[in-house]
């Protein structure tokens, strides 16, 4: 490690990193606006500026950028000489020179790194009198907001948007100090993680439209670390609230999961908390078939007696309620009447990824995606099934040109030139999907077949691998199938690691089955291949994990009396067989907290606490146990559903009891307890506070209702305080409820809690892995290949459960459409844009027909969203024409096009 | 010896005139509340919300006040009407907790709220000391007239177009390629 000099000090850093990165790492305080942790420097913005010394003979010393100034040993700098200050000076004063007055009703104030620098730097008067550039902002889309004035053209969106996430309408326009950032014209944003440009730009640019509408500055939210539940990824979030609703989720950095980035499910889709279809209170069906008021007491008094009356009581669980609730629920039925809640398929899909998990494949977490160098995607559609997965493959087929640049010696820091060096180079990345998939823009080949022929093809590579390395020997099939063999073959060998992924968006275990056996026979060639399956939702593997008896459709056979539904809409599963089996249901108690068609055919409900109500783990895609924290008190009859299913069996406990009950009975489950602190931990005799110390109104607040100002709510449930006293800079990081530290309000101040830039936190727990990966493989034996025709298509927004009951993001799920090749139309007597509905189905939607040739022949595609259910599950179904039915407008441009 | 004494007794007896001077100065004290004190218009009483000169509401709801004050007792929630003007939905006082800093005043950059010099505000129910904007918001503009914050912001609101405030040039044309 090279030791350097400044300002007198010697510092050992890291060799190879530039000297902003080494001195952020080492707690010396440098404005900067254009590098970015994750995406390295382009010496853009010349805020970073310092004097690097020749020799030590050298008093005057030149003026060096130190984002674009490498570590070498025995370098000498100074960041506090006259020279680098005045300099730094004159540069933000430049880039002030046209900002607009604007921070009072800015919503980056606050938590803006340009006010941060601006007073690290010291400019406080403004001396330049003349005319300031002004630019029209556009309309972004239901997300992101647009003030272009305040732009200081550091070109972090672009370099975000384009080189980071593969986004093609973000772009900078126009010459000199008209530089303008935006689309070629007004329209939504397209790509999947444009909400990033919040965190990424480091000025009020590009603002969040979902919490501006009720907007709270950062130091009056209330927050606390929480786990995204919009996929089985469980990205870290920060959410926050204030007078009790949800204002906003945040990137929580976790360096092996999601680093600084988060899809835009994930960011915008928690609306759902405060949504109308919310439900708040306990209802009971009266006799007109409409739900009574009921107390918290009357209610499980009910419940109770309703339970007493019968022998046989089911549970269903859910793979989006927490573990705590899933074994509430357990401890309730018996664990011989408990039910994860998934269909049989679900389950049989997320048993292979448990055994993938368990045996001594190599399954990387998804930060390691980012360093393999050769991926094959079979059958899932990972931008719209696991979208931060999406992310990190699109890094890991830069390895290609950062190998290129090490044997130029170029690092890999110097983002520009490395870019400029690798042009369109990239790793081999291998899509292989039914459908169009948004990765194909980046794929070295793209392969569109159906799922039984993905199946096929993985059969053929594992008999390739198994057989013959080098594909000499003769085998049955087409040659031209052997050909694209042979090519993914070599591709996978002549990679250092490559990468099989796969996931249950491919509804067919047998294909996953496949994927882990292809793993498995490429890792005797290969010891560093890797293997990652996608799981359906953030907790999937969790309750597979606890239940081994039953699905959905075993759960009828034992005629039950009564059925106790916890935080599941069985429709979305079950599809067109929903109505056959929600009718041969006797008594239905549903614990929820959203209005959908399992609670409206409940006798009783019970008011859930949503995720970001209630402390909960989570097992996410891989194997990783991780605690969700309540981030405020919901108010009303509102309560977790533990402490509801605990309260029908009249007991008490606090979520690390029933994590104690799970590691209990699941050895594995042992975990659980490492993912955070529990309940009694403290510092220095105190919780850990959710408010920042400089949040305001606690004197007013609530002074309409009583002057007498009412006592914090009390948490029993973790080590966490629904207050602003604590010390947050030391608190432990799943405990942590902002980043924040003097002088850096805006997230920036992340590298103050890494061990050194892009490092673990400071005060991480370690990584709580669910399963050790002892076993070894055992491959499965070959089942049958089912082909569907129906085959649903997952979008980001509206395929998951929750996300789309969000105001903003129920903007952005697709309109209903049949996507199928031009013969099947033509037979049909359909052209594009006609209306068709399906007739097998009791809920007659209009579908618009896109015509779409790229799809394998016998395909027929629907989007898996939430109107469409009834779809779910058909293997096939035959649509009929509306007559004079006229599609509604498509509000993404690339939508209008096809 | 001597000497320190004599001045001792010096002293004394000067203070002894100057109390008794003060027997035929005119009081300070008034007969509050028959007679009126002058108090000066920066004093620091009663607090309100105020007007720009076009009678819009001054206040873009930017918190700055309720986090500048030392006793938390101002709450608000910002909303947007269909000019675009950002504005407090509820903006709240609590005067049982204030206590007349004026460090509300300083923050504020749109010169909104003032302390006035009121200071009669006594209540027998302390819930009444609880003001609402309704009984915050005054029809003037205050100590500081003429004052406008979007006349020299950049948010564009209807009425003011982008390059419309003070020393802005009109919006760039992005498309433009000359030099
Ligand atoms: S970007 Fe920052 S400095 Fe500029 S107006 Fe917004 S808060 Fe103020
Ligand atoms: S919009 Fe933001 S990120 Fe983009 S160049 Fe301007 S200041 Fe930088
Ligand atoms: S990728 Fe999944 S877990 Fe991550 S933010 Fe998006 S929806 Fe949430
Ligand atoms: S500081 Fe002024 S403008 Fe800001 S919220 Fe308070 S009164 Fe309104
Ligand atoms: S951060 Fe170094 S030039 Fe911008």
């Amino acid at each position: 490690m090279p030791i350097i000099t400044v300002d007198g000090y010697e510092l050992e850093v890291k060799a190879g990193t530039n000297l902003l990165d080494a001195l952020l790492s080492r707690n010396i305080d440098v404005p900067y606006f254009c590098w970015h942790p994750a995406m390295g420097s382009i010496g853009a913005c010349r805020q970073c500026a310092v004097v690097q010394y020749a020799n030590k003979d050298d008093d005057r010393g030149r003026i060096v950028m130190s984002c674009m100034t490498a570590v070498t040993e025995g370098a000498i700098f100074s960041v506090d000489t006259n020279n680098a200050v005045t300099f730094r000076e004159s540069v933000i004063e430049n880039l002030m020179l046209n900002h607009p007055h604007d921070c009072p009703v800015c919503e980056e104030g606050g938590e803006c790194h340009l006010q941060d620098m601006t007073v690290m730097v010291g400019h406080r008067n403004r001396q330049y009198t003349g005319r300031k550039t002004t630019f029209r902002n556009q309309y972004l889309g239901p997300f992101i907001g647009h003030e272009m004035n305040r732009c200081i053209t550091c070109y972090r969106c672009t370099r975000f948007y384009q080189d980071y996430a593969g986004g093609h309408d973000l772009n900078a326009f126009g010459s000199r100090d008209r530089v303008f950032f935006g689309r070629a014209e007004s329209g939504v944003l397209e790509n999947e993680f444009a909400g990033n440009l919040i965190e990424v730009c480091p000025t009020g640019v590009f603002t969040d439209k979902t919490l501006s509408k009720n907007y709270t500055r950062k130091w009056d939210l209330q927050s606390a670390p929480t786990v995204c539940t919009g996929c089985s990824l469980g990205c870290n979030t920060y959410t926050s609230e204030r007078y009790g609703e949800l204002r906003r989720v945040h990137n929580r950095y976790n360096q092996e999961v999601n680093g600084y980035f988060l899809c835009d499910r994930g960011r915008f889709g928690s609306g759902y908390v405060d949504s109308p279809k919310r439900i708040r209170q306990a209802g009971m069906l009266n006799a007109a078939g409409l739900y009574d008021v009921v107390s918290k007491d009357s209610a499980i008094e009910h419940v109770r007696s309703m339970l007493a009356n019968a022998s046989k009581i089911k549970g269903i669980g859910s793979p989006r309620a927490s573990l705590e609730s899933n074994q509430s629920l357990r401890d309730l039925v018996g664990e011989d009447n408990y039910c994860s809640g998934m269909t049989n398929t679900e389950r049989e899909m997320h048993a292979v990824i448990l055994d993938v998990l368990r045996s001594d494949l190599n399954s990387p977490s998804m930060s390691e995606v980012e360093n393999f160098d050769a991926v094959l995607v079979l059958g899932e559609d990972v931008t719209n099934h696991a979208p931060r997965l999406a992310l990190s493959i699109r890094q890991a087929t830069r390895n290609k040109s950062l190998k290129l640049a090490a044997e130029t010696q170029l690092s890999e820091w110097q983002d520009a030139a490395v870019r400029e060096l690798a042009q369109n180079q990239r790793s081999p990345l291998i899509v292989v999907t039914p459908m169009t998939d948004r990765l194909d823009e980046i794929a070295s080949q793209s392969l569109r077949m159906s799922f039984g022929d993905i199946t096929k093809l993985t059969q053929g590579l594992i008999d390739a691998l198994t057989s013959d390395v080098s594909g000499e020997k003769q085998r049955a099939g087409s040659s031209e199938s052997n050909e694209v063999v042979r090519g993914i073959i070599e591709t996978l060998l002549a990679a250092e690691r490559p990468l099989i992924v796969s996931g249950t968006s491919v509804g067919s275990p047998e294909l996953l089955k496949r994927a882990a056996n292809l793993a498995a026979a490429l890792k005797q060639h290969k010891k560093t291949a890797g293997i990652f399956l996608c799981a359906s939702e953030v907790n999937s593997l969790g309750v597979c994990l606890i239940d081994n008896h039953h699905s959905l459709e075993s759960i009828l056979d034992e005629a039950p009396e009564v059925v106790i539904v916890l935080e599941n809409d069985l429709s979305l599963r079950l599809g067109h067989r929903f109505d056959s089996w929600i009718a041969k249901m006797p008594r239905l108690i549903a614990v929820d907290h959203l209005d959908h068609l399992t609670t409206s055919k409940a006798d009783i409900v019970l008011p859930a606490a949503t995720d970001p109500e209630c402390e909960g783990s989570y097992i996410n895609t891989e194997g990783r146990a991780q605690r969700s924290m309540a981030v405020f008190k919901p108010a009303g009859n509102i309560a977790a559903s533990y402490h509801w299913l605990d309260a029908l069996r009249d007991v008490t406990r606090v979520p690390s009891e029933i994590r104690a009950a799970l590691a209990n009975q699941f050895s594995e489950l042992q975990v659980l307890d490492d993912a955070a602190p529990d309940e009694k931990f403290r510092d220095a005799g105190g919780k850990q506070p959710r408010m920042t110390h400089r949040s305001s109104g606690r004197t007013a607040m609530y002074a309409d209702i009583s002057v007498h100002e009412p006592k914090q709510p009390i948490d029993e449930d973790s080590a966490m305080a629904f207050s602003m006293e604590g010390n947050q800079n030391r608190s432990p990081s799943a405990l942590r409820a902002y980043t924040w530290t003097p002088g850096w309000n805006s997230n920036q101040s992340i590298h103050k809690f890494q061990i050194e830039v892009n490092g673990s936190d400071v005060a991480a727990n370690p990584p709580s892995f669910v399963f050790s990966d002892s076993e070894s493989f055992c491959h499965y034996p070959r089942g049958n290949i089912s082909n569907n025709v129906l085959i649903p298509q997952f979008h980001i927004f509206g395929s998951d459960e929750l996300s789309a009951f969000s105001d903003e993001l129920s903007q952005r799920v697709p309109l209903p459409y049949l996507r199928i090749r031009s013969e099947d139309a033509q037979r049909l007597g359909l052209t594009k844009d006609d209306g068709v509905m399906c007739d097998q189905v009791k809920k007659s939607t209009p579908l618009r027909i896109i015509i779409d040739d790229d799809l394998p022949v016998d395909c027929m595609v629907y989007p898996k969203i939430a109107e469409l259910f009834e779809l779910n599950g058909l293997d096939n179904a035959s649509f009929v024409r509306i007559d004079g039915w006229h599609s509604p407008p498509a509000i993404i441009t690339s939508d209008r096009t096809n | 010896m001597l000497l320190d004494m004599l001045s001792a007794i010096w002293s004394q007896l000067l203070t002894l005139a100057e109390v008794l001077k003060h027997t035929f100065t005119k009081a300070d004290t008034v007969q509050y509340p028959e007679e009126m004190p002058y108090l000066a218009p920066r004093y620091r009483g009663r607090i309100v919300l105020t007007r720009d000169p076009d009678g819009h509401e001054r206040c873009v709801a930017c918190n700055l006040c309720a986090v500048a004050c030392p006793v938390d007792c101002i709450a608000l929630q910002k909303t947007e009407d269909e000019d675009g003007r950002w504005y407090p939905e509820f903006f709240r006082i609590n005067f049982s907790r204030c206590i007349m800093c004026g460090m509300c005043e300083e923050a504020c950059p749109t010169y909104s709220i003032q302390l006035t010099p009121d200071f009669e505000m006594c209540e027998y129910d302390r819930q009444n000391m609880v003001y609402e904007k309704e009984h915050l918001l005054i029809s003037g503009q205050g100590k500081y007239p003429g004052y406008s914050f979007y006349n020299v912001a950049g948010k564009s609101i209807a009425g003011k177009d982008k390059g419309e405030a003070l020393n802005e040039s009109p919006p760039v044309d992005v498309r433009s390629l000359l030099p």
